[in-house]
C-alpha cells in the first residue's frame, strides 16, 4: 500500500530491535479482555483509479452548475472562484502544514492568518479579528457567550430574522448554560423592529443580522443605541460578506462584536462546509475573544516577525476557564479568503458587491414587473423574499424537473411565511438566466 | 557523515499586503456587467473595505513567497504527539474538489443530492465499524466540537432521565479540550491523578464517582502513549452510578481493528478525521470531529440525521431528544469526502496495519532513545512516547531549547510540555508514513542534540539559525498585542 | 531561573503558602507576589486586578497574573476590602518582574481583621517551605 513504506525486511529489523517477535507482541498493553472479538469488515481498498470512477459515480449524482441553476442563497452563495485561488490555497506548505506553535518554521501560516484578520477587521470595521472559527453558526454562538462573560447578564435578545439554522446552533451552545434566549420579532418589511426590544436592561446582547436571513439591510446603528444605553453588546452577525463592499460596515454602525460566515469569500460551497467563521470585536474586549490571534513581534535579531499570542485565553492553558474549547479551527478557510480579498483588492470588492447588487436588483424589478409579489421593502443585498398565490409549490417542482432551483421555500423555517420563497442571484447568474426564471415562474 | 535535513537556501523576503499594494491594480477577473447600474439607497451605502490592489501576480509572488517560509508534511517528519501528522494522500484531494461536490449547495432538494448524501450515509457505517460504536455524527468542525457535542449528549441524557447532574471527571493527562468542552455545558471539572503506572486506577476513579457526576473522559490510550489497561473497570465503576464514558478518540491511530470502543465501555466517542484518516492539517484547521455513540444515545444526535426513506437518501429532523445543531450545514463535507476516500483505499486490514506500524515506529524511537533522553515510563508504548529534559538539567538545557534545535536539523519538533503530568514533557509520535531511514534520521538527530547539549549547549540556545527568523519575542507580543495591521 | 539564594525575601513581609506578599502600611495593607513566584511565573504580560470597592474572604481568588504560557490565579493572603488598585501594572506588567515587592504591588486592602497577617509565614519560614 503506497502509503505504508515498511517491507518487511524494516519490520524485522524494527522488532527485533523492540525485542518483539511479531506485531501482537507489541500490543501486550491492551489486556486480552479489551481486544477486538472480531476483525473489522470494510469493503475491499480500491485501487486509485476504482475510487475515481466511484467518487465520479457518486458526484453524478449532484445538482450544480451548469447543467442546473441553483437560485439559493440562505448562507450558502456561488461566487467566482479566481483560478489563482485555488492554485495558491492546494500549495502542500499551505495545506499540510500544522498549526504555526513553532513560529520560526511556520512564519507562511502566521504573516498569512495575520493579514487575514487585518483584511477581516478592516472589512468589518473592527479593531481585531480572530484567526476563525467553524462557521457562522458557531461564530454567533461564541459571540453570545462572549457577551455574557463580559457583561455578566444571563440574557440575549436574537432577532428572528437571523438565519434560522443559526439560531438553531445558538439554541443548542446555550441549552446547558441558563442563559435565556429571547427573540425579537421582525416587522412588516422584512427588517427587526428595535422597538419590540421592550426592556433590553437585562441583556447581555443583542444579537442582529445583516443582510439577514431575508437578504434585508438591517439598521443597525439604532440597536447599537439601544444595546449601549442598556449596557448590552450588539452583536452583527452575517452571511454574505460581499455586502459590505457596498453597505455600511458592522463596525461603522456601532457593532461591539461583528460574526459570520465567509464562505462567499473564495470557499467553495462544499455542500455545506467546511465554512468560515468570521469574528471580530473591539480590543477593549479582546482578552475574552474565543480563538486563536496571531500578532506581530521581532525576532532576537530585530526583524518582524509573527507569533501566536494571547494564548491564556485557549484551553491548552486555561483548560476549563478558557473562552472556548476551540482548538482545530478554519485557518485554510481563512488563508482562502485573504487571497480572494487580496485577489479583489479595494476597488475590485466595490465593483464586484455592485455587480451582485445590481444583479438581485434587476431580478426583483423583472419579477415585480411580472407581477410577482415582493413583500419585503427594505433594500436586500443578493437575495429576497418573492411570495407567490398558493400552489406555487407545484410550479418549484416543475421548475426543478427543467433543472431550475426556483429559490427556498420559507414555510419550514417560518409558519407564516406560506408560499414565500427566498431567491439568490449572485454575479455568477447571467442575465439570459434571470430573464428564464422570470419567465418559467410566470407560466 | 550524515546529511541532516536542514539547510539553508535561497528564500526570499516578502512584506505585508498592503506593503505591496498600489491603489487602482487588480487580480481578479471582474464579470461583465450586462444589467443597468442599481443605487444603493445612500443612508446604509458604505465606503467598502480598505483593501490594498493587487496584481495576480503579486498575489501569486506574495503567497508562494510566503509557502515557502513553512514546514509542511509534504517537506518533513512532524513527530507530534497526540496530532497524528501523518501522511495526506493527494488522491483524496482529487475527490473533495470534484465540481458535483465542491460546487453543491447544501440545502439541494434531496433528489437532487443523492450523491452527497450517500456518502454521508456510508461514511457514517464506516466510521461505526472501525470503532464498534452504533451511531454516528459528521457534523461537528473538529475534535473539541465533537466533545462539546458528547458533553452536550451526555448533559441531555442525565436530563431525559429527570436526574441532571453537575460534574465530570478529567484525569491529569487530559488535553485541554476536555475540561473546556465539559465547562461549556456548565460542568465542574472533577480531576483525578494516574497512577505511578501512568494509568487510571480504578480505585481512584471509585472515590470520586457519585451520581452527581455525569461521567468521565478519558483518552484511551492515553497521552502518555499508553492504553488505559483498567478501562473496563473504569467504565463499570462509572456506569455503576449511573454516569457515562465519553472516549476523546485522538489516539484511534494506535488500535484501529485491535479494540472494538464499545466493548471496553466507551458510550460516546469523537474521532479526529485530521488526525487518524489522514485528512490535511491546513495550517490549524480545518478538521472535522464526527461523533459516535453506543445505540442508547442515539436519539440524542444532533439533526439532521442521514436515513433511507422511499428509497432515496434524505435529512430527517425527526429525532426529537436531539441535542440540535452544532453547525448550520451538514458537517465539513470537504474533510467527510477526504476520510472515506482513505477508508476505501485502505480497507480493514491495511487499517489494522497503519495501527500496528504506529505502533511499531513509535516502539523502535522509544527503545533507540531511551538512555539519551529520560523515559518516566519504561515499558511498550503504543503509537507515542514520551520523555523529558531530565537528563539534560545540568547542562541547563531544556524541552525548549532542544525543540528548537531540531529545526535547524529539519524536522519539526515533537509536541512539549504536554501531557502536564511529565516535566519538560518530550511527546513523539511519528505515525506509520514515516520510513524506517526517515526515523534512524530522526534518532540520530536526537542523539547528535543530547552531545550538542553536553558539549556545545549554546548551539542549543541560539537555535535555531536556519529558520526564516529566530527566536521570536513572545513577551512583547502579549503585553502590547498588535493583531492587525 | 534564578536558584534560591539568588532571590529576595524582605523581612518586614509576611508571606502566603501561594506565593503572595503583605506588607502592611498602618491601616491599610499592600499586597503582591513574592521575587520567587515572579521567578517561576517568567516574563509578567498581564495582570488581572480587581475593582475598588470589593470585599475578599482569605484565600479567595482575587485576580490572576499571566506569562506568555501560563497563568496563576492569585488568592488573598488575609480578608479585606479594596482601597487601591495599582494600575500601572495595565501598562508595564513587567514591574512584577523587575520589582516585586515595590513598583509591582498589585493591590491595597482593608483588612477585616487586624491580626489575621500575623498567621502568614515570616521570612524565615517562607524560605524553609521553599527549600523544602
Amino acid at each position: 500500500m503506497r502509503y505504508l513504506p515498511h517491507t518487511p525486511e524494516d519490520i524485522a529489523e524494527m522488532l527485533q530491535a523492540v525485542g518483539a517477535g511479531s506485531f501482537d507482541e507489541l500490543f501486550v498493553g491492551i489486556p486480552p479482555e479489551c481486544r477486538r472479538s472480531r476483525a473489522m469488515v470494510l469493503p475491499e481498498p480500491l485501487t486509485e483509479w476504482e475510487l475515481n470512477r466511484h467518487i465520479d459515480q457518486l458526484e453524478g449524482r449532484m445538482a450544480v452548475a451548469p447543467e442546473y441553476k441553483v437560485f439559493i442563497g440562505a448562507g450558502s452563495y456561488d461566487h467566482h472562484i479566481p483560478a489563482a485561488v485555488g492554485f495558491l490555497t492546494s500549495r502542500s506548505e499551505f495545506v499540510t502544514s500544522y498549526t504555526p506553535y513553532q513560529p520560526e518554521m511556520s512564519q507562511g501560516t502566521l504573516q498569512a492568518i495575520f493579514e487575514y484578520q487585518t483584511l477581516t477587521a478592516r472589512l468589518l470595521g473592527m479593531e481585531v479579528a480572530n484567526a476563525s472559527m467553524y462557521d457562522g453558526a458557531s461564530a454567533l454562538a461564541e459571540a453570545l457567550l462572549m457577551a455574557v462573560r463580559i457583561t455578566r447578564r444571563p440574557k440575549v435578545a436574537v432577532s428572528r430574522a437571523v438565519h434560522p439554522l443559526y439560531r438553531r446552533v445558538v439554541r443548542t451552545y446555550l441549552a446547558p448554560t441558563g442563559i435565556e434566549v429571547r427573540e425579537i420579532p421582525f416587522g412588516p418589511h422584512g427588517v427587526t423592529d428595535p422597538a419590540a426590544l421592550a426592556d433590553a436592561g437585562d441583556l447581555a446582547a443583542i444579537a442582529v443580522q445583516s443582510p439577514n436571513f431575508f437578504g434585508c439591510i438591517e439598521e443597525l446603528a439604532r440597536f447599537a443605541d439601544r444595546a449601549h444605553t442598556a449596557g448590552a453588546l450588539l452583536v452583527a452577525g452575517f452571511s454574505e460578506p460581499l455586502a459590505f463592499g457596498v453597505f455600511k460596515s458592522p463596525g461603522r454602525q456601532g457593532a461591539d462584536i461583528a460574526c459570520g460566515e465567509g464562505q462567499s469569500l473564495g470557499i467553495a460551497r462544499s455542500f455545506g462546509g467546511p465554512g468560515l467563521g468570521m469574528f471580530a470585536a473591539n480590543m477593549q474586549h479582546v482578552r475574552n475573544m474565543p480563538g486563536r490571534l496571531v500578532g506581530e513581534t521581532v525576532d532576537i535579531e530585530g526583524r518582524r516577525g509573527y507569533v501566536l499570542t494571547l494564548s491564556t485565553r485557549e484551553q491548552h492553558i486555561r483548560r476549563e476557564k478558557a473562552t472556548s474549547n476551540i482548538c482545530t479551527n478554519n485557518s485554510l478557510c481563512a488563508l482562502t479568503a485573504a487571497v480572494y480579498m487580496a485577489s479583489l483588492g479595494g476597488s475590485g470588492m466595490r465593483e464586484l458587491a455592485q455587480i451582485n447588487y445590481d444583479r438581485t436588483e434587476y431580478l426583483k424589478g423583472r419579477l415585480r414587473a411580472a407581477g410577482v409579489k415582493l413583500p419585503f421593502s427594505a433594500p436586500t443585498f443578493n437575495e429576497f423574499v418573492a411570495a407567490f398565490p398558493p400552489g406555487f409549490a407545484q410550479t418549484h417542482r416543475r421548475l426543478l424537473e427543467k433543472k431550475i432551483v426556483a429559490g427556498l421555500a420559507l414555510e419550514p423555517y417560518y409558519p407564516e411565511l406560506r408560499d414565500h420563497y427566498l431567491f439568490c442571484a449572485t454575479e455568477t447568474m447571467p442575465r439570459e438566466d434571470l430573464d428564464a426564471l422570470v419567465r418559467e415562474v410566470q407560466s | 557523515m550524515t546529511e541532516f535535513p536542514g539547510a539553508t537556501g535561497l528564500v526570499l523576503n516578502e512584506p505585508l499586503l498592503w506593503e505591496r499594494g498600489r491603489k487602482g491594480r487588480c487580480g481578479f477577473s471582474l464579470p461583465r456587467r450586462d444589467v443597468e447600474r442599481a443605487a444603493v439607497p445612500a443612508g446604509l451605502a458604505g465606503d467598502g473595505p480598505d483593501f490594498p490592489d493587487l496584481s495576480e501576480l503579486d498575489v501569486v509572488r506574495h503567497y508562494t513567497r510566503l509557502s515557502s517560509w513553512n514546514f509542511s508534511v509534504d517537506a518533513g517528519m512532524y513527530p507530534l504527539g497526540s496530532c497524528t501528522m501523518k501522511y495526506n494522500p493527494k488522491t483524496n484531494e482529487r475527490q473533495a474538489a470534484v465540481p458535483g461536490f465542491a460546487h453543491a449547495h447544501p440545502l439541494l432538494p434531496a433528489a437532487l443530492c443523492q450523491g452527497g448524501l450517500e456518502l454521508m450515509a456510508a461514511l457514517e457505517c464506516l466510521l461505526a465499524e472501525i470503532t464498534g460504536m452504533d451511531a454516528v455524527t459528521l457534523q461537528p468542525g473538529a475534535g473539541a466540537h465533537g466533545e462539546l457535542a458528547g458533553m452536550l449528549i451526555f448533559h441531555a441524557y442525565h436530563r431525559h432521565l429527570g436526574k441532571p447532574r453537575s460534574k465530570i471527571i478529567v484525569p491529569d493527562t487530559a488535553h485541554g479540550t476536555n475540561p473546556a468542552s465539559a465547562a461549556l455545558c456548565g460542568y465542574a471539572a472533577v480531576p483525578i491523578a494516574s497512577s505511578a503506572r501512568g494509568v487510571l486506577a480504578p480505585e481512584t476513579v471509585a472515590a470520586v464517582m457519585d451520581e452527581e457526576t455525569a461521567g468521565i473522559m478519558v483518552t484511551n490510550p492515553n497521552t502518555l502513549g499508553l492504553f488505559e489497561e483498567n478501562i473496563k473497570a473504569v467504565a463499570e465503576i462509572v456506569h455503576a452510578k449511573g454516569g457515562l464514558v465519553y472516549g476523546d478518540g485522538a489516539n484511534m491511530n494506535a488500535v484501529m481493528g485491535l479494540v472494538n470502543m464499545s466493548e471496553v465501555g466507551i458510550d460516546v466517542l469523537h474521532l479526529n478525521l485530521h488526525k487518524t484518516f489522514a485528512t490535511p492539517h491546513g495550517g490549524g484547521g480545518p478538521g472535522a470531529g464526527p461523533v459516535c455513540v453506543r445505540q442508547h444515545l442515539e436519539p440524542f444526535l444532533p439533526v439532521p440525521r442521514v436515513r433511507v426513506a422511499g428509497g432515496q437518501y434524505e435529512l430527517s429532523e425527526d429525532h426529537p431528544l436531539s441535542i440540535g445543531k452544532l453547525q448550520a450545514f451538514w458537517g465539513n463535507m470537504g474533510n467527510l469526502i477526504r476520510a472515506y476516500s482513505y477508508i476505501l483505499s485502505l480497507g480493514a486490514e491495511n487499517l489494522k496495519r497503519v495501527s500496528e506500524l504506529a505502533v511499531l515506529n513509535a516502539n523502535y524511537i522509544k527503545e533507540r532513545l531511551k538512555g539519551t533522553f529520560h523515559l518516566p515510563q519504561d515499558r511498550p508504548c503504543m503509537h507515542e512516547c514520551v520523555f523529558s529534559d531530565k537528563l539534560q538539567h545540568e547542562h541547563k538545557v531544556t524541552t525548549l531549547d532542544i525543540a528548537k534545535r531540531l529545526m535547524d536539523y529539519g524536522f519539526h519538533p515533537p509536541t512539549i510540555y504536554f501531557p502536564l503530568v511529565v516535566p519538560g514533557a518530550i511527546m513523539i509520535e511519528p505515525t506509520e508514513t514515516e520510513s524506517k531511514e526517515t526515523l534512524d534520521l530522526f534518532i540520530e538527530t536526537m542523539q547528535a542534540i543530547a552531545a550538542e547539549a553536553r558539549e556545545n549547549p549554546d548551539l542549543l540556545r541560539q537555535a535555531p539559525t536556519r529558520c526564516k527568523r529566530r527566536r521570536l519575542d513572545e513577551t512583547a507580543a502579549a503585553r502590547k498585542p498588535c493583531l492587525s495591521g | 531561573m534564578k536558584e534560591l539564594s539568588e532571590l529576595k525575601f524582605p523581612e518586614n513581609l509576611r508571606y502566603a503558602e501561594s506565593h503572595e506578599w503583605l506588607g502592611a502600611e498602618g491601616a491599610t495593607a499592600k499586597i503582591g507576589i513574592s521575587d520567587y513566584a515572579q521567578d517561576q511565573l517568567g516574563d509578567v504580560v498581564y495582570v488581572e486586578l480587581p475593582e475598588v470597592g470589593k470585599a475578599f474572604a482569605k484565600a479567595a481568588p482575587f485576580g490572576s497574573v499571566e506569562s506568555v504560557k501560563a497563568v496563576s490565579e492569585l488568592y488573598m493572603p488575609v480578608a479585606g476590602k479594596i482601597v487601591a488598585v495599582n494600575r500601572a501594572l495595565d501598562a508595564s506588567p513587567e514591574l512584577v518582574n523587575k520589582d516585586p515587592y515595590g513598583e509591582g504591588w498589585m493591590i491595597a486592602i482593608e483588612p477585616s481583621t487586624p491580626d489575621e497577617a500575623k498567621l502568614l509565614f515570616t521570612r524565615q519560614t517562607y524560605l524553609d517551605k521553599l527549600k523544602g
